[in-house]
């Protein structure tokens, strides 16, 4: 059984946000993390490599840098990693992403693709379901628990209310749910074995079956009117009061404020 | 000369402090009050291959250096002084000599478990009367026939009765050395459950009080011949040489416990107001604060120096790192016990309350200055090597 994972490399929302003039990212000055749910979809691939032997390949598409998410997902576990980074795929939207990893995942034998939900930064979950429509296979989105029968999964498809159970023949995606699994963590002899094996670098000229006007800033429908930091709340105010007194006060503040 | 780690390390300090935060640091307070073994946590330590990390892949461990296994100590440490020695004593004390002195049988047998953090190491040295003087020992062990007769007891031992093997000593018999008898000692491995070995008392102890320190009690205790470590009448060098790498592990301990008391103040300081501002506004706090980062910092590159050494010692048996183990031990232990104390002084009365944990951090970082070697044999370590 051969499992492909997709990881991104998102900035670690600990660390602070900053922009390009052009109102992307600026993903080479941000402290980064393995995006969570693409973390827990990795976490389901290498329990079925525990538990079935599969094999494991996790791709990335990103900058020089984003080579780090791939180290880190080879000491977690993982088999192999392939990085897709090229200046021209640079500023790319879901369209032009999906197309991206669409292109590479062709060049690649596989009977299952993860990925996440969607990205902690960019918020859309549409690169999943979008690379399962270029490959021709199919999607289930919104994995909370994942099962082998056979040559199919069964998924539980997560709703707000509910869940689905949703059976599909393989090859087929699955886009996976943070609330999945508790990721393992990486070992400390994972980490210096993953530092030994070699990740495999993958340009615009790898890409199998993409039009360039499907990639890129370019191939990008989606153009970034304005980006701005999330305005940050201020300290607030503490008071400490008898309870008596103190809801008077809150009352008084609420009406202040025209909230009542 | 690069002062710079590599960056395995500073993926693996990111695993470190990523695990120390989220799984340790939440337990701290209550591993200290309750004083129990943190049986979960090391569970987890074990999945995560934190029991094992400079035990060779072969014998089931992660094949790291030192330098990463003392960066884990040190995480723990910041976090839980219990913690950080659990995985010290575990690693340092019962795989290291196991892995030094044993035969391929016996690494073959016990390190595999012990590295996959199945099972639980300890190290049984100090006695009533043999704590810094470890020839005051008593404990005995008599040959009969294909088994070994231990009698004595052991105290104050780290994993005391949560271990699972035991690198015991005792003395084998009396032997000349330069015109005197001296007493001939050897070194064992004893299993838990073995008939005739028992615990005694549990130490109510002043810090690191999750650490399960128990009295180990051997009462014709039966132990098969061929568990001896290493050769007959050479348990003295084996410990003083398991020591000298335990050290190591203490000294990152100390480290972590100085550098988890600064971090707590530095926060501190910019939150806590007197006279209208914050107290790290004021000239006493922060030249303090400057005094404890430049310890801190000296520390750690002491300890990295030592781990670096033992490295190298791994590959090339001529390198010695006692000296360094020792010099990183004793000033990583008076820095953590001077940083503690001046992080509860700027804390004022609230770092005299439990809720605030520079509080435990202070009682922890006293043993570092008496356990595995006192400040003061660690002093004796380096002057001999000076004079020598």
């Amino acid at each position: 059984m051969k499992v492909v994972v997709c990881v991104k490399q998102v900035p670690d929302t600990k660390g602070g946000v900053k922009f390009n003039p052009d109102g992307t990212l600026d993903r080479a000055a941000m402290l980064t993390i393995m995006n969570p749910d693409d973390k827990a979809g990795l976490e389901a691939a290498l329990r079925l490599k525990d538990q079935y032997g599969a094999e494991v390949t996790v791709v990335t598409m990103g900058l020089p840098k984003a080579e780090e998410v791939l180290r880190e997902a080879m000491a977690m576990g993982a088999d192999k990693g392939i990085l897709v980074t090229d200046r021209v795929l640079g500023g790319a939207d879901t369209w032009a992403t999906s197309q991206t990893l669409a292109g590479a995942i062709r060049n690649l034998d596989y009977d299952l693709i993860i990925t996440g939900r969607q990205a902690i930064d960019g918020d859309t979950a549409q690169v999943g379901p979008q690379i399962s429509e270029h490959l021709g296979i199919p999607v289930i989105s919104y994995a909370q628990k994942i099962q082998i029968e056979g040559d199919s999964v069964v998924v539980e498809r997560q709703y707000d209310d509910r869940y689905h159970v949703l059976k599909a023949k393989m090859p087929c995606l699955i886009t996976a749910l943070a609330e999945l699994n508790e990721p393992r963590y990486m070992t400390p002899g994972g980490i210096f074995d993953a530092y030994k094996a070699e990740i495999t670098t993958w340009g615009r000229a790898d890409l199998k079956d993409v039009e360039d006007s499907n990639l890129g800033l370019k191939g990008s429908p989606t153009q970034i009117a304005r980006a701005s930091d999330k305005v940050r709340k201020g300290k607030g105010e503490k008071v400490t009061l008898d309870p008596s007194e103190s809801v008077e006060y809150i009352m008084n503040k609420l009406k202040e404020k025209h909230v009542i | 000369m690069d002062f710079t780690l590599s960056k395995e390390h500073e993926m693996a300090r990111t695993l470190f402090k990523e695990f120390a935060e989220k799984e340790v640091k939440p337990l701290a307070i209550e591993v200290d009050e309750t004083e129990e073994f943190p049986r979960a946590t090391v569970e987890k330590m074990a999945k995560a291959g934190f029991m094992g990390i400079p035990i060779p892949k072969e014998y089931g461990g992660q094949g790291c250096d030192v330098l990463t296994y003392a960066m884990c100590v040190e995480e723990l440490a910041k976090v839980c002084g219990t913690t950080a020695v659990i995985v010290s004593a575990h690693t340092s004390l019962c795989c290291d000599p196991i892995l030094t002195y044993g035969t391929e049988e016996q690494k073959q047998k016990y390190l595999p478990d012990l590295a996959s953090g199945k099972k639980i190491g300890a190290f049984g040295l100090t006695e009533p009367g043999a704590g810094t003087d470890a020839q005051g020992q008593q404990t005995k062990a008599v040959l009969e026939g294909d088994e070994w007769v231990l009698n004595g007891s052991k105290i104050f031992i780290t994993n005391g009765k949560e271990a699972d093997v035991y690198v015991i000593f005792a003395i084998t018999g009396m032997i000349e050395k330069r015109g005197r008898m001296t007493k001939e000692i050897s070194a064992f491995i004893v299993e838990k459950g073995t008939p005739g070995f028992s615990f005694g008392t549990k130490e109510k102890k002043m810090g690191i009080r999750g650490s399960s320190t128990y009295e180990l009690i051997f009462t014709d205790c039966r132990i098969p011949k061929e568990n001896m470590l290493g050769q007959q009448g050479k348990g003295f060098g084996i410990a003083m040489h398991t020591l000298d790498g335990g050290r190591i592990g203490i000294a990152a301990q100390a480290l972590g416990i100085g550098e988890g008391a600064l971090e707590r103040t530095i926060a501190y300081v910019q939150e806590r107001k007197q006279f209208g501002r914050a107290i790290g506004a004021f000239q006493n706090t922060q030249f303090q604060l400057a005094d404890m980062a430049t310890k801190a910092q000296a520390a750690q590159y002491m300890v990295y120096k030592a781990a670096c050494t033992k490295d190298q010692y791994t590959k090339d048996h001529k390198t010695s790192y006692n000296v360094e183990a020792a010099m990183a031990k004793l000033y990583a232990a008076e820095m953590a016990m001077e940083v503690t104390t001046k992080a509860v002084q700027l804390h004022g009365g609230y770092g005299y309350t439990r809720e605030y944990e520079v509080e435990r951090m202070m009682r922890d970082a006293k043993i570092t200055e008496i356990y595995e070697g006192t400040s003061e044999v660690q002093r004796m370590v380096i002057s001999a090597n000076l004079l020598k």
